[in-house]
């Protein structure tokens, strides 16, 4: 990177059920969210990318074309990018990317998705050729990798409850997560119904609305804004193929080689003592240790035993998911923006009631696909000394 | 900018309706004629950028089964737009810019032929709540257009016959071509309407087809093809979404992307030999040729779209195909052109050129 990068600009909506409002009004308001932030209206945005789940979520084809208007990018470049659930990563590592090429001063990445007005089961139960129709959803494809995540690790069962139970209290200190139970206890979640076997109920996401969106730009304009930038100093896409034998989902190297990518660029040697503050994509509980051990910030059968010692709570020495994280917000289409826009806010220092202390270095991470596309930025509250 | 040519293309013939192969068993064989040309392999690639949409395959994250044909393993830098390819070739293009790899492929495939009725998937392009409840049939739009067109003395019904009847004669010689022939424009005329004034064959063909482009910076670029087709210049611009809110005889967003591509590229796409345009209905053409300010140009060689629509590969075809012109020796500076949504709401313009900047 010829520049250093910084995020100078975020907006995010509350994610609910948001009958009320249109899916152009629900973008508006985090793109109004990220302008306000960042002091800029769209005349000084030179090009806009879309992230966006699958189309058929929802049911708007080609979304790009109707929000135009509502993201303000008639007259300029908009690429909209799919990519699974890693896609709001993707989305913000491509906007990066047109900075660096010198193509955009600034880029507005948007993201969202309106689930409330189609059937996010229904959409991902389509029956695939050469394959059993389980119609099971996203649960019914990642409960047997949890289970043999269980046994090779030999972590206890109370442990996708603690998570749960921890990212749903963070959730109660973020006014704009879906689901914020701040009283919740081990026990509830222990006996909610089980969905599929290991996943319980309040072990996994909601489908929410919700919209996100990040301004990106240079070092020389990052001057301009009025509040604190994260400066960007890694971010790593990868991609493998998701079903072949011998392939492991329980650690994708894609995972691996994306976060050690990231890591290179940002001079992280030791990640989890140089890293102050995390936001995962953890759908569904078991991820948290998952995907603790798969970007190095735990030892491999062992990430399992930060969570049991309280280390990635709200007060512990490397908390995950501050904001609640998926499980208390999932428009999936926004949902990997989410965690790296979340990131962001934790350097800037503008976290809220949900900042951590001294949060001055922080990793966004998204997935999607059979866990087989990655995506991460490590963000931090110093300029970059060397650009990567 | 870095110098980034395209160094090698490859398609599949564009059929009305493959159903003998799978997204990937149709993408697999054109990828492998693309890396073939350049004396490639898979694992010389650095990135991967890709454009498709499931809406025509009727399915949540089908792009996932084209990554088969990649052989995403070790893991791969890639990334894929749910668009035409051609947004996936600016995406690459702009990889390549970075300076973090020499080789970036680009794969388009499109299947327009898997829904059962264009008339109930092509309206959901549409604003949900005003314009999508009033399901205009997939050529009213355009249909609206031409009306416009032609009101406004800017076509006639004779010209867009004179367009088919041109594009369909120069495919006879594209043995990618999905219908090609030697119709006079007296015979074209006296076909019926299916959104007056546009008749069948002033709609491109929906078909099912892929494509690879392969792209490389530089010093490889040299190595890789005898004559590198240079890009020169690339931008692509939005329209508004309203077309009640739009004059729908101008396309000021292609002009605009055809301006912003002229000053990268030093030359205008009115100096361009080729143009290989996007031209979903035949009355487009006449509106591109005013918006890119084409003076010279052999417009559509190929035969185009016209020719044969393979949904959300269309568009990556008319970058090969101009790319294709400038290796081949048959000509110094080409333009490549490509839309996505109705009315031409949104536009992608490609400066090629022999020599680099």
């Amino acid at each position: 990177m010829s520049t250093p990068l910084a995020v100078i600009g975020v907006g995010q909506s509350r994610q609910a059920k948001r009958r009320e409002v249109t899916i152009g009004a629900l973008v508006r308001e985090a793109v109004d969210g990220a302008l306000a932030d960042a002091e800029l209206g769209f005349a000084d945005i030179d090009a806009v990318v879309l992230s966006k789940t699958p189309d058929l979520f929802d049911g708007v084809m080609n979304p790009e074309l109707y929000l135009a208007d509502a993201m303000g990018a008639v007259g300029l470049p908009v690429t909209r990018v799919f990519t699974g659930g890693s896609v709001g990563g993707h989305a913000a590592i491509f906007g990066a990317h047109l900075v660096t090429a010198g193509l955009a001063r600034r880029v507005l990445v948007v993201a969202y998705s309106k689930e409330s007005e189609g059937n996010f089961t229904w959409a991902l139960s389509r029956a695939l050729p050469f394959s059993a129709h389980l119609g099971a959803g996203a649960g019914g494809h990642f409960a047997p990798v949890i289970r043999e995540y269980i046994r090779r690790s030999g972590a206890p069962e109370h442990i996708g409850w603690q998570v749960a139970v921890n990212h749903r209290r963070n959730a109660a200190r973020n006014p704009y997560a879906h689901i914020r139970r701040a009283g919740i206890t081990l026990d509830e979640v222990r006996d909610s119904p089980m969905l599929w076997d290991p996943i319980r109920y309040l072990e996994s996401c909601p489908s929410s609305d919700g919209s996100c969106a990040v301004v990106i730009t240079d070092a020389a304009h990052a001057a301009y804004a009025p509040n604190p930038p994260a400066w960007i100093h890694g971010l790593a896409w990868r991609t493998e193929t998701g079903h072949f034998a011998g392939r492991d989902e329980v650690n994708p190297r894609a995972g691996r080689d994306c976060a050690a990518d990231a890591y290179r660029q940002a001079g992280i040697t030791d990640p989890a003592r140089e890293v102050d503050v995390a936001e995962l994509y953890i759908p569904y509980s078991w991820y948290e240790p998952i995907w603790l051990e798969n970007i190095g910030l735990a030892e491999e059968h062992r990430g399992w035993r930060l969570v049991d010692a309280g280390r990635t709570a709200f007060d512990g020495d490397l908390p995950v998911n501050p904001s609640g994280g998926v499980l208390s917000g999932n428009p999936t289409g926004a949902t990997g923006l989410l965690r790296f826009a979340e990131a962001a806010l934790q350097v800037r220092g503008m976290a809220g009631e949900h900042q951590v202390a001294g949060a001055r270095r922080a990793i966004g991470h998204a997935m999607g696909g059979a866990s087989q596309f990655h995506a991460l930025w490590v963000v931090g509250r110093e300029r970059p000394e060397v650009a990567r | 900018m870095r110098d980034v040519a395209v160094v090698s293309f490859a398609q599949s013939p564009c059929v009305p309706a493959n159903r003998d192969d799978d997204m990937a068993e149709i993408v697999l064989p054109v990828l492998r004629d693309a890396l073939d040309a350049a004396g490639l392999g898979r694992d010389d690639v650095d990135f991967f950028a890709s454009g498709s949409h499931d809406f025509f395959e009727g399915r949540t994250f089908s792009y996932i089964e084209s990554l088969d044909a990649v052989g995403a393993w070790p893991p791969i830098s890639e990334s894929h737009v749910e668009m035409d390819a051609a947004w996936a070739f600016a995406e690459a293009w702009a990889w390549l810019q970075l300076g973090e790899g020499e080789i970036a492929l680009v794969y388009g495939i499109g299947r327009g032929s898997l829904p059962a009725d264009l008339d109930q998937v092509l309206p959901a392009q549409l604003d949900p709540y005003l314009l999508a409840p009033l399901r205009p049939h997939r050529d009213a739009l355009a249909g609206l257009q031409a009306a416009a067109m032609v009101d406004a003395g800017l076509t006639s019904e004779r010209q867009l016959a004179e367009v088919v009847a041109r594009c369909l004669a120069a495919a006879t010689a594209n043995p990618a071509a999905q219908t090609s022939g030697r119709p006079s424009v007296a015979e074209l005329l006296a076909a019926p309407y299916v959104a007056s004034p546009l008749r069948a064959h002033d709609v491109a063909p929906f078909g099912d087809a892929a494509a690879v482009v392969v792209l490389a910076a530089g010093p490889a670029a040299r190595r890789l093809a005898e004559r590198p087709a240079w890009v020169r210049g690339l931008d692509h611009r939005m329209d508004t979404h309203y077309p009640g809110a739009r004059d729908l005889t101008r396309c000021d967003s292609a002009q605009l992307a055809g301006a912003r591509a002229a000053e990268l590229a030093g030359f205008a796409a009115a100096d361009a030999e080729v143009a290989e345009l996007h031209t979903e209905y035949s009355h487009q053409e006449a509106l591109l040729v005013t918006a890119l300010g084409l003076e010279k140009a052999q417009l559509n060689p190929s035969g185009g779209p016209l020719a044969g629509r393979p949904a959300t590969a269309t568009g990556l075809v008319r970058l090969g195909e101009a790319a294709r012109r400038i290796m081949d020796g048959g000509a110094e500076r080409a333009v490549a052109h490509a839309t996505n949504g109705p009315a031409l709401q949104h536009n992608l313009v490609c400066l090629l050129a022999g020599e680099p900047g």
